[in-house]
């Protein structure tokens, strides 16, 4: 997983609350093997004004003008600003996946579905969770200022803006770490393996109908 | 020791290490796997040199990408037919029991566990699939996991994870004639939104959860995660017990004795205290139907579409104003008047054997509207529709110009070839309205299986008290 530590992006505003993550990438794309690919059909439905499949080769596909991914100003962007609720829905990982292939690094929002939140750590993506009025402010500012920008800085949990406002977010210390250090859980998880051990063997006395 | 709640009961039973730092590692009991979400973690383990660490605690599934019809035939399409072979590939290569696409058991992963007995009560049951919360009817802690974590389990048994929110719904009273688990979920979701339960594990309590049967509380904690949680759960009483004796992975003989005293247990004490607590009046719920784009955009059958203008805040009109110009409905219109182009009977929500007798009970036979294209119902599992043609159901669908499929996922997600077309609205027992959800441009509105049934037949929506 690739590390986040200090993050200057320019910011994309998505004004709908309850983005769920069959809009963040359509379920005929959850049919890939792979990991990777999925950033070209990242808000499929949204972006583009014709149906994608996959295996399409997107350059060539009429763009939705009105979506505000599509608008020049916003090209490149690293920071999705987004409001309650974002990634409601299915579980899939294809979300994060999509929006990291993009090139989306950290999303800003007033509140983010459990699942979706959790599934972004896994891939060096950083939800950050910011006041709704703070959240409004940044709306008001990204529509009225082309070009805007923030700077995330994890290591001291702070966004600050053009005019070196900052805003305290906050982030469990794990997710903190793995992030920070670019680690997936697993081999972290693995240093523990006597306590899952023991913890095993204890279990197969007590419940022993779970391992038959 | 002071009071627990089954949520502090389950979550202390499966505590391997707390951490710490707020995380903590939690054991996995049993770990349900289908092709959409499991060909990288598979992957992840291969590239890693790993093997699963107990396999005998998976079961596999293919349910997303299954045809419904001529199943003999195999997958046409060659996109969902190479994730379902991965599937087979992956589980012969990692020693995983797998119920195949043509199997008699096969079915929707959240209807088999159940109806295996691979869930029981007290269990971590964990699932690439935000609709595990399912589980939690059998007084289980179960959730939703995305792919990496579906790697951690298999690699570890274990997760890296937080103890959520406690968060009560109590639905207290008698539910009235007509009035189902899938309204008792649709109207709780009205009451505290799609986000009213996130950072909370919710237990469903009352009289009138006490008086669902299990298929009703499997329907209840299957929505759980559209009203933001991701697991939702009922504490064992009889009737869990009585669900789950006899079936094939069940404990039986001293080892159910063991089992069952310790299930027994699993209520929350009299005098716990949870961090959120919701009451509703069983009494004031009535069929419901959804009219947005969202689960929350829900209202009783005998209501009209909302104007956008009495929406309160500024964001809020938005979203519905948005809404309703991809519903294709205006404000004010009886839900009533209307009219579906195609009903879907299934899901992991809604297509247990309970749901199957109560749409045919509707259909009484009389045979669909002119005005409906197409009216299927496509059984949670294969021993579900086993079941329902034993009892003569299929025969009362097909009279009445139902198709009745082979189960799977169909047109819930539509990954399948079951679809809308854009424009088309759907009468649906499924979990999801989002926009696109049953197809790209389709309209879906939630009901349950004898709203639907009694959509297909008069070509609108209807109540179905009165029906």
């Amino acid at each position: 997983m690739r590390a986040f530590t200090l993050l200057d992006g320019l910011v994309v505003p998505l004004d709908r609350a309850n983005v769920d993550t069959d809009a963040i990438i359509p379920k005929q794309f959850l049919k890939s093997i792979r990991r990777s690919g999925f950033g070209p059909n990242l808000f499929d439905e949204w972006r583009y004004l014709d149906h994608g499949e996959p295996g399409q080769e997107c350059s060539n596909r009429p763009l939705n003008p009105e979506f505000v991914l599509n608008q020049p100003r916003y090209r490149d962007a690293q920071i999705l600003l987004a409001r309650e609720n974002f990634g409601c829905g299915s579980s899939r990982e294809h979300a994060p996946w999509a929006l990291e292939d993009y090139g989306i690094r950290a999303i800003i929002a007033p509140s983010f579905a459990d699942i979706f939140y959790n599934n972004c750590f896994k891939n060096g993506l950083l939800p950050i969770v910011l006041d709704a009025a703070t959240v409004d402010r940044l709306f008001a500012d990204v529509q009225t200022q082309v070009g805007y920008r923030l700077k995330i800085d994890l290591p001291r949990q702070i966004v600050s803006t053009p005019t070196g406002e900052e805003f305290m977010f906050s982030v469990d210390a794990h997710r903190k770490y793995c992030l920070l250090q670019g680690l997936d859980d697993i081999g972290l998880t693995l240093q523990h393996v006597d306590r899952i051990e023991a913890y095993e063997a204890q279990r197969q006395k007590t419940a022993p109908w779970l391992f038959g | 020791m002071s009071a627990q709640t089954l949520y502090d009961k389950l979550w202390q039973s499966h505590l391997v290490h707390d951490q710490g730092d707020g995380s903590a590692l939690l054991y996995i009991d049993r770990h349900l796997v289908h092709e959409v979400t499991s060909p990288q973690a598979f992957e992840g383990l291969r590239l890693a040199g790993r093997k699963p660490w107990r396999a005998s605690s998976a079961i596999a599934v293919p349910d997303h990408n299954v045809p419904t019809t001529h199943r003999s035939a195999g997958i046409v399409d060659p996109v969902s037919r190479l994730q379902v072979e991965t599937l087979d590939k992956n589980c012969a290569e990692f020693g995983i029991v797998e119920f195949k696409m043509n199997d008699a058991r096969q079915g929707i992963v959240h209807v088999i566990g159940p109806e295996q007995g691979y869930t029981l009560p007290g269990m971590t049951v964990v699932c690439g699939d935000s609709h595990t919360s399912t589980h939690g009817a059998f007084g289980a802690l179960a959730f939703g996991i995305g792919t990496s974590e579906v790697e951690h389990v298999l690699a570890t048994q274990c997760l890296v994870t937080r103890k959520a929110k406690s968060m009560r719904v109590s639905v207290e009273g008698e539910l009235g004639a007509g009035v189902t688990a899938k309204d008792v979920a649709l109207a709780i979701i009205g009451a505290i939104g799609t986000a009213g339960g996130t950072g909370h594990a919710i237990e469903f309590a009352g009289s009138a959860i006490r008086g669902l049967s299990m298929e009703g509380r499997m329907t209840l904690c299957n929505m759980a995660i559209e009203a933001g949680a991701r697991s939702g759960m009922v504490a064992v009483d009889d009737k869990t017990l009585d669900y789950v004796r006899g079936r094939p992975a069940a404990p039986t003989g001293e080892i159910w004795d063991q089992a069952e005293a310790w299930w027994r247990t699993l209520v929350s004490d009299e005098d716990a205290v949870f961090d959120c607590e919701v009451t509703l009046d069983a009494a004031t719920i009535v069929p419901q139907v959804t009219w947005g784009t969202s689960p929350e955009m829900v209202a009783a059958v005998t209501a009209r579409v909302p104007d956008p203008a009495q929406a309160g805040d500024e964001g809020r009109h938005k979203d519905w104003q948005r809404a309703l110009t991809y519903m294709g409905l205006s404000a004010n219109t009886p839900l009533t008047d209307i009219a579906v182009d195609k009903v879907f009977i299934g899901s992991c929500t809604n297509s247990r054997i309970e749901d199957l007798r109560a749409a045919a009970a509707v259909i009484k036979g009389r045979t669909k509207a002119a005005n409906v294209k197409l009216a299927m119902v496509v059984p949670g599992s294969g021993l579900v529709k086993r079941q329902a043609e034993e009892e003569g159901l299929d025969k009362l669908f097909t009279a009445a110009g139902f198709e009745w499929r082979d189960p799977g996922c169909s047109m819930c997600l539509a990954m399948n070839a079951d679809k809308l077309e854009p424009g088309e609205r759907c009468a649906s027992t499924s979990n999801r309205n989002f926009e696109g959800r049953q197809g790209q441009g389709g309209r879906t509105h939630l009901v349950s299986p004898a709203m639907a049934a009694a959509a297909a037949l008069a070509g609108h929506f209807v109540d179905v008290r009165e029906y």
